[in-house]
């Protein structure tokens, strides 16, 4: 399902952060959420089309907008500096309904967030959402410095929300966040890989089950060389630009995958990989370490290829 | 209003019906000559006019009568509806859905008005006309899945999300064909399916499961199951086995055509969206041997499935043991002429 | 005598793969007496497993234990009496803390539905099963729930219906169903048979 909106604010919250409003044009109901959800974005330039997921930050169960905040990243492969440069107000904006793959889960006795940078995103609409339903939470924030916090100016002041910034010395202690929690928490980490992975290993460290502990890591997929791929149904060649995802470049060839996050953590666009001669760049955060090296598996939406050939159960 | 509801028992004397109407409009579940389980969907809503594929929730001309029998069950059972505390928002999400897509699909018989949280909704065929505020649960007699299931056809179980799984956390089940919800609840999606016979090992399980996660807000999808029934008895369920247990060996040739019932599920799935929970309607359409065999290619058909089925799978549906009267009743109807593909009749 | 090993099943049949000490991590375990051996024996295996648990014992005296001291014992009749203080204990207890149950498939199914409750994830309770394989059987029909039922079919203990037991269990309610054997044909039971493992 896309929704074709406008989009009607444009917010600088930080030297690197825009947040963006968008809006159904004939003032339309757009549907809710729940917290934790993000949508597709279509950036047209040109021939192609490239689509960014982004965690939305407006309140889950307000139908009037949909606000998403954008880091630009000058060495991505181009849809965040579009969103910067390309989107004024008042433009016209496709996205696709909104699909949550980091959702709280509303059993838990407590739930604590924790956020590193730009991944306060996908916390803005699950606070909303768990001070709607009442449910007890502590959000920790970590940044480097508070001109990079862009989320401060979306955070509510209130006494469970904590910010860490390392540049003033309150550096985050996820020892003394996690350590003591009730029986029946469940923490949820967005942000840097290297904080995903602390947030998990203290966890373990201190005896929490692996079902307790949840996060979200995708991110934007990167550039680099250009590479040709072989849908083995029909023998067609693809080609993928040095600035397009492989998921892009089979999406314009009209050969179709399905997809989700577009950022490698949800596995929609699994796909087989039934001749290989060369090295897959594995981006994603969906294949296990063993069918990476296996080069049998593919997400199309992150990972690209070097090499002679590769041929795709497409 | 245009739909005339019938005035008709599921208990009892049985008085219930199928006009030509809804002859006419019966999912008939089988689209070949044989059956095995498979995944079968298709998208939701979308169908031939006047088909129970047509609306987001089939309303018919058993609707007043099936609330009322649903109304008898949960009076004598009220285990029948549950909800574990966190499926509390998934419910108000179920009632949205439902409300909603009524009204628009059938402004004759519902109305709902809203003004932010304040909500009215009329209900015409059931004279229920009710102001509440959407999300606040006291402003309603009972929690919100139960007030909209209670208005609706057919049974509904909500599914949570996690762990890659699905857990059927809350439930309204009072059609069902032989599960009991107050055991299953709290299950995930391989447990309560766990005494389905030879599926686990065809890994349709597996590959429903994998489907179900990838359902997305605003695709709605359904599928058809089936099973036989004796009499047409909505509440089949274990609860009750000992008291409609008998009536499965009531069977006579003499009576088999007017009391044997094929059981259709028109299974729908929703992913709702405040509680990221699915929602697994399953409506039950029941139908006569008698009135099937006035479709030629029904009659035809059904004989050759429930002649050549596994029988496994007869025993799991639990007519083995009237098999084979059924089988020779509907032989006479099978003339051996080749039957057309789909489930739709030849008209 | 070893944790049971019970013939493969459906889905739905809960499995114990046996107690693994999680080292001085805090504790709650549950036993029976039977159990209370399984107990032992993970103490014996690494001492420090019981630094900081809070043993409650169902049926049995602390003696069981020997010499394996836990940081607390409490000893209790049955598992009725057992209930609100597993709950006490799950209630106060932290992030991190493991529970070990051992001894009857009913004990452990009744523990560990307070403790999923309280927000436990069933993978993360440890079980072994030790001596009885008499089952907790729920009646589908009149909700009665029979303890140390061996045989199959069974009387149901509260609406006297014959049931036969089914290996489909409900951990939300830590019992197996019962269901009626003779619905179809009143009176036509079949012979009663041993349950087997």
């Amino acid at each position: 399902m896309k929704l074709a909106l406008k989009v009607t604010e444009i917010e600088q919250l930080s030297p690197l952060v825009k947040r963006f409003r968008f809006e159904d044009p004939k003032g339309g109901s757009l549907p809710v959420f729940s917290g934790g959800a993000h949508i597709t974005v279509e950036m047209p330039e040109g021939e192609i089309i490239r689509r960014n997921s982004y965690s939305l930050i407006s309140d889950p169960y307000d139908g009037t907008a949909y606000e998403i905040a954008i880091r630009r990243e000058d060495q991505g492969r181009g849809g965040s500096l579009y969103m910067h440069t390309k989107v004024s107000e008042g433009d016209e904006i496709t996205v696709s309904a909104p699909s949550n793959l980091f959702q709280l889960d509303l059993r838990a006795r407590k739930h604590v967030l924790i956020a590193g940078g730009i991944g306060i995103t996908p916390f803005l609409s699950q606070l909303k959402q768990l001070d709607m339903e009442l449910k007890p939470y502590e959000l920790h924030y970590a940044a480097r410095s508070r001109a990079e916090a862009a989320g401060i100016k979306l955070l509510p002041e209130a006494a469970h929300v904590h910010v860490h910034i390392s540049e003033e010395g309150a550096r985050m202690d996820l020892g003394a966040i996690l350590d003591g929690q009730p029986l029946g928490t469940h923490v949820y980490t967005c942000g840097p890989d290297g904080l995903i992975t602390a947030v998990a290993d203290q966890a373990a460290r201190l005896g929490w089950p692996k079902t307790s502990v949840h996060s979200e890591a995708f991110t934007a997929p990167p550039p680099g060389e250009p590479f040709e791929v072989v849908i083995a149904s029909t023998g067609q060649t693809v080609s993928v630009k040095a600035d397009q995802s492989l998921l892009e470049a089979l999406e314009a060839a009209k050969v179709e995958v399905d997809y989700s996050c577009r950022g490698g953590a949800c596995g929609r666009c699994h796909t087989k990989v039934t001749a290989c001669d060369g090295r897959i760049l594995h981006n994603d955060h969906w294949l296990s370490e063993g069918e990476r090296a296996a080069q049998k598996d593919i997400m199309p939406c992150m990972s690209r290829f070097k090499g002679a050939r590769l041929e795709l159960d497409l | 209003m245009t739909m005339q509801f019938n005035d008709e028992t599921f208990r009892g004397d049985y008085t219930y019906f199928n006009s030509e109407t809804a002859i006419n409009r019966f999912p008939f579940p089988f689209d070949q000559d044989t059956y095995m389980y498979s995944v079968n969907i298709e998208q939701h809503p979308g169908g031939p006019k006047g088909t129970p594929f047509e609306k987001m929730f089939d309303v018919d001309e058993h609707y007043v009568s099936e609330m009322k029998d649903r109304e008898i069950t949960l009076a004598e059972d009220p285990l029948r509806c549950q909800s574990l505390p966190h499926m509390e928002l998934a419910g108000w999400d179920l009632l949205e859905l439902i409300m909603v897509s009524k009204a628009k699909d059938y402004p004759d018989l519902f109305k709902l008005t809203r003004d932010g949280n304040d909500w009215h909704w009329v209900n015409k065929p059931l004279g229920i006309e009710k102001k509440f505020t959407f999300l606040a649960p006291t402003t309603l007699p009972c929690g919100p899945m139960e007030y909209i299931t209670r208005q609706t056809q057919g049974d509904f179980a909500l599914l949570h999300e996690r762990d890659g799984n699905l857990w059927m956390d809350a439930g309204m089940v009072t059609s069902q064909a032989d599960w009991s919800l107050d055991f299953d609840v709290g299950m995930n999606f391989f447990e309560w399916h766990a005494p389905v016979p030879k599926a686990k090992k065809m890994g349709v399980f597996d590959k429903a499961l994998k489907f179900l996660l990838s359902v997305n807000q605003g695709q709605h999808y359904r599928r058809l199951n089936w099973t036989m029934t004796v009499n047409p008895r909505l509440d089949t369920s274990p609860e009750n086995y000992h008291k409609w247990g008998p009536e499965k060996r009531t069977i006579t040739p003499e009576n088999v055509g007017q009391k044997q019932f094929l059981r259709v599920e028109l299974q729908t799935f929703f992913r709702l969206p405040r509680s990221n929970a699915l929602a697994f309607p399953i409506r039950c359409y029941l139908m006569n041997l008698e009135d099937i065999a006035t479709k030629p290619k029904w009659g035809r058909r059904l004989h050759r499935v429930l002649r050549d089925i596994d029988p496994d799978l007869a025993d799991y549906k639990g007519f083995a043991v009237n098999q084979e009267m059924i089988v020779n009743y509907l032989s006479q109807f099978d003339d051996g002429a080749p039957t057309s593909p789909g489930i739709f009749p030849e008209s | 005598m070893p944790n049971t090993e019970f013939s493969p099943s459906i889905d739905s049949r809960p499995t114990y793969t046996g107690l693994v000490s999680q080292g001085s991590a805090p504790a709650i375990m549950v036993a029976d007496e039977a159990g209370a051996g399984a107990l032992s024996d993970l103490a014996t295996a690494d001492a420090s497993v019981m630094d900081n648990a809070h043993v409650v014992l169902v049926g049995c005296a602390a003696s069981v234990l020997g010499d394996n001291a836990p940081r607390a014992v409490h000893e209790t009749p049955d598992l009725d009496a057992a209930t609100p203080l597993v709950s006490q204990l799950l209630n106060e207890a932290r992030m991190g803390t493991q529970l070990y149950l051992a001894g009857s498939e009913g004990l452990m199914g009744h523990v560990s539905a307070l403790a999923t409750a309280a927000g436990m994830p069933l993978g993360e309770i440890q079980m072994e099963h030790r001596g009885s394989i008499a089952r907790r059987m729920q009646c589908v029909h009149c909700k009665g729930i029979t303890e140390g039922v061996t045989t199959d079919p069974f009387t149901c203990s509260h609406c006297g219906l014959t049931l036969f037991v089914r290996d489909h269990f409900s951990r939300r309610l830590g019992v197996f169903q019962g269901v009626c054997v003779d619905a179809e044909t009143p009176g036509v039971v079949p012979e009663t048979v041993e349950i087997q493992a």
